[in-house]
């Protein structure tokens, strides 16, 4: 059977502990996963510091050069794994099966992947807002007003999820940035991180730049409290654990929303394809993926048209290049997830507007579960289904008074905001609730890699200190 | 796997002959638990509800099926006086406890138990790892547990003195289950700053006993070998075949390793050497006749399994002190085959029972 390794400091090793991969469908294991003990994590990341040195040896340039190579490879190349190696084509197969995602969905998101490894210099300008690289190579600038940072920490803890490849593109930036990765996968997905490590040693990347150790949560915890910053994908529960420890940037639910304005508001129906994207694309399992529609009028109208658009989606064979939904690798989550909306339906003041355009939410085709397109139509903020968030197509239409605006949403990870009230973009503009900020007809989940979302790695890796220098020294290598 | 799972037949007249003094010695226990001039008053209340006499039906080890099965209960709560065998009165006491990672701690008594157990496996250890006269340290739980007294004995009784840091793994749990995990790390240093204290200022210190994760912790900051400590005796928490490996790849640097499983209950299961050849793996044999340990079906625990077949722990402890027939304990395993060293069945890579509900938060005790 095909046997994914840990990787400590790129060195290979197979533990004696592995946790099978299975296929959604058939349950059968897909590939051995070596599992890494609390110790052994713990021990090799005493050497972060040689980590770190292994990176710093090469230049901004030379980094984002690579980054492009390893685009390059990453979509296009077999890259080491197992025996045989892993085409384009196997990852895309592997990733189907044991995620469930659509064949099609899947490539689209190796070409976002993709994006970010070549876009790489336009990714770090708008990370840096423009910082001229050689601040990285040597700690400072004297271009203008002197500025200088440092490292915030050795090296990047990344305890990753399974529900979509793309995400992976958030910390890739990370290698340009001289941060070493330390990658703990997620136990559906270890095929996307492994891929974009090997495409980075194929490019000529330190191996000892990347750490890989599929773990358990004891494993996961340890690699977030014993690098110097990190990042953790995962659910409210366990987010929450991590939620006062400003050296970890949480990735947690998104509770993104379209909102449209009482100006715009009569042209609703000019807007329902964007929406209707926001909400669905990429299997709705984003956290960049619409999950509320709050606007000011026609809110019934509106729930109508999103319901009756969405019902187009239905299950279709993983290499089915019309497939717009994944079923749940795990059908129980499935059922208990569509078991929830039902309990927040039994509550007044919600009803289910796609029921009449479907038969049945949660649905068996072909041996899988799936969890149909769903719109509810909420009567007030205050009901449990207003403000939740799924893993799957999920929205909560609801008419809200426009003066509401920003401070009913609550915490909003994307807002797409169709308005040109400029007290209304104001209001938005100053809202800390807002972690990004689209004005205009743009999808919720429509990306522009200049703009740092959900957090700005390089503030996230670095930080600002106040700097003088009375002269210059002749020799100045890269910062170390 | 097959190899490895094979009894030589050299091995089965031995085999035989420890089967022969078990039960021997199982009905000697029986006659002293059962007898009303030196049976524990539980026992007596037990045998009295029975309705029928255990020393007259109890022949053998396999007739302590007719008891029924231990229930960790009661040994939660008082009073601890119902334990102690009227063939004991006069003699000191001690209490100890058990981890108490769930409710109200299991408690027994004893009284010479300790030490007959340490002397019984201090017949296990190679003089080279663990040398005569050296003096040793103790780094782990203390408190109410009889583990600090142990190896104490342990060291005096190979003629060495032994130096104490406590760990309280109860308060471990408690700061584990409210997520201070920088809290436990804080304490977990603080434990090995003791430890290394005592090693920088006692060149005689040769020995320790401490946990599979204080272990770790304490190799993050220094060379054993370099510290002078010649042979490691490990236990307390659960040690993977993974865990072992790393140990000796990573931790030990070729120093004496003696991995044990065992309780305040049963004393000390022992193993035999862990080979990279064998997967690692850890084969723990019990100190028969004074201690059972076995893998049973755990939809019938009276059935022990096949060898190589997964099952529940099942513990029994036979001594004067302390009579605990077919416990249940917490954990499953894989029954192995006996071994030239120790020719009784063994237990193969424990770990936590997957099917208990209550799930146990270990520590880094």
């Amino acid at each position: 059977m095909l046997h994914i390794p840990i990787l400590r400091h790129g060195r290979e090793y197979r533990s004696i502990d592995t946790a099978p991969a299975v296929h959604f469908l058939t349950r059968e294991p897909m590939a051995e996963v070596s599992q890494a003990n609390f110790g052994l994590i713990r021990r090799d990341l005493r050497k972060q510091e040689e980590a770190r040195q292994a990176l710093t040896g090469f230049s901004t340039r030379e980094l984002i050069a690579m980054c492009a190579r390893a685009g390059e490879f990453f979509l296009n190349e077999t890259l080491p794994l197992g025996e045989a190696g892993q085409s384009p084509q196997d990852y895309v197969e592997q990733t189907s099966a044991t995620t469930g995602m659509p064949w099609v969905l899947i490539r689209r998101n190796m070409a976002k992947v993709h994006a970010m490894f070549t876009s790489m210099e336009t990714v770090l300008a708008g990370l840096t807002r423009g910082l001229s690289l050689e601040v990285l190579d040597r700690g400072y600038s004297m271009e203008g007003s002197p500025v200088s940072f440092f490292p915030r920490g050795n090296s990047l803890g990344v305890v990753l999820p399974s529900n979509s490849p793309a995400v992976h593109s958030l910390w890739i930036p990370s290698v340009a940035l001289k941060t070493p990765l330390v990658l703990k996968p997620g136990s559906a997905e270890p095929w996307t991180p492994m891929r974009i490590i090997q495409a980075f040693l194929k490019a000529g990347a330190p191996p000892e730049a990347f750490c890989y150790y599929p773990a358990d949560h004891g494993g996961a915890n340890e690699i977030l409290r014993s690098t110097g910053r990190g990042m953790l994908f995962g659910d409210v529960g366990a987010v929450k654990n991590w939620a006062t420890d400003p050296r970890i940037e949480l990735h947690g639910p998104g509770y993104s929303k379209v909102v449209i304005g009482d100006d715009c508001i009569d042209d609703w129906e000019k807007y329902i394809d964007i929406i209707a994207r926001s909400i669905a694309d990429n299997g709705g399992r984003s956290c960049i993926n619409a999950s509320g529609v709050w606007v000011t009028r026609h809110g019934d109208a509106i729930a109508e048209a999103l319901a009756e658009r969405l019902a187009v989606i239905r299950p279709r064979a993983a290499d089915d290049p019309e497939a717009g939904i994944a079923p749940f690798a795990n059908p129980e989550v499935g059922r208990r997830i569509s078991g929830m909306v039902d309990a927040g339906l039994a509550e007044a003041g919600a009803r289910e507007v796609s029921a009449k355009h479907r038969a049945g939410r949660c649905v068996e085709w072909e041996g899988c579960t799936y969890v149909l397109p769903t719109i509810v139509r909420c009567d007030s903020p205050e009901h449990p289904l207003a403000n939740k968030e799924y893993l799957f197509p999920f929205a909560s239409v609801l008419e809200v008074e426009e003066r509401e605006i920003p401070e009913v949403l609550g915490p909003t990870l994307v807002v797409t905001a169709i308005t040109r009230n400029p007290a209304l973009i104001n209001r938005l503009l100053a809202s800390p609730h807002v972690g990004r900020l689209n004005i205009g007809a743009v999808p919720t989940n429509v990306i522009s890699w200049d703009q740092p979302h959900e957090g700005n790695l390089f503030d996230h890796l670095y930080a600002r200190r106040a700097f003088q220098m009375v002269e210059e020294p002749a020799l100045t290598g890269a910062l170390k | 796997m097959a190899t490895a799972l094979s009894i030589s037949p050299e091995l089965e007249p031995r085999m035989a002959a420890a089967r022969e003094r078990l039960d021997a010695w199982t009905r000697e226990m029986i006659e002293w638990h059962f007898s009303p001039e030196t049976g524990a008053p539980f026992w007596l209340d037990y045998a009295a509800k029975l309705g029928w006499d255990p020393r007259k039906e109890v022949h053998n080890y396999q007739d302590l099926d007719k008891l029924g099965f231990f229930q960790d209960e009661w040994l939660r709560g008082g009073p601890v006086e119902r334990w102690i065998p009227r063939g004991l009165a006069g003699k000191p006491i001690y209490v100890f406890e058990t981890g108490g990672s769930t409710g109200v701690p299991k408690s027994r008594i004893s009284s010479e138990d300790f030490r007959i157990d340490y002397e019984h496996f201090s017949t296990t250890l190679p003089d080279d790892g663990f040398p005569k006269g050296a003096d040793w340290v103790h780094v782990g739980p203390s408190g109410p547990r009889r583990l600090r007294l142990a190896v104490e004995h342990l060291a005096q009784h190979r003629g060495g003195t032994c130096f104490s840091v406590d760990l309280d793994p109860r308060w471990v749990i408690k700061l584990i289950k409210r997520g201070a995990m920088a809290e436990v790390e804080a304490y977990k240093r603080h434990v090995i700053d003791q430890a290394l204290t005592i090693l920088k200022a006692h060149d005689s210190v040769k020995c320790m006993f401490t946990t599979p994760k204080l272990l770790e912790a304490l190799c993050e900051r220094i060379s054993l070998r370099k510290a002078g400590i010649q042979g490691i005796f490990c236990g307390g928490t659960e040690m993977t075949p993974q865990w072992v490996r790393f140990a000796h790849e990573e931790l030990l640097e070729g120093v004496a390793f003696a991995p044990t499983y065992g309780n305040t209950l049963m004393g000390l299961a022992v193993s035999r050497p862990v080979r990279a050849e064998d997967d690692w793996a850890i084969v723990y044999y019990p100190p028969s006749p004074r201690a059972m340990v076995e893998v049973v079906d755990p939809a019938n625990p009276s059935q022990v399994v096949g060898y190589g077949e997964t099952g529940r722990v099942r513990l029994t402890t036979l001594t004067r002190e302390f009579f605990m027939p077919r416990f249940l304990e917490r954990d499953e395993a894989e029954r192995d085959v006996p071994y030239e060293k120790y020719p009784w069945d063994g237990v193969r890579n424990v770990r936590p029972f997957q099917k208990l509900d209550k799930s146990v938060v270990e520590g880094v005790y």
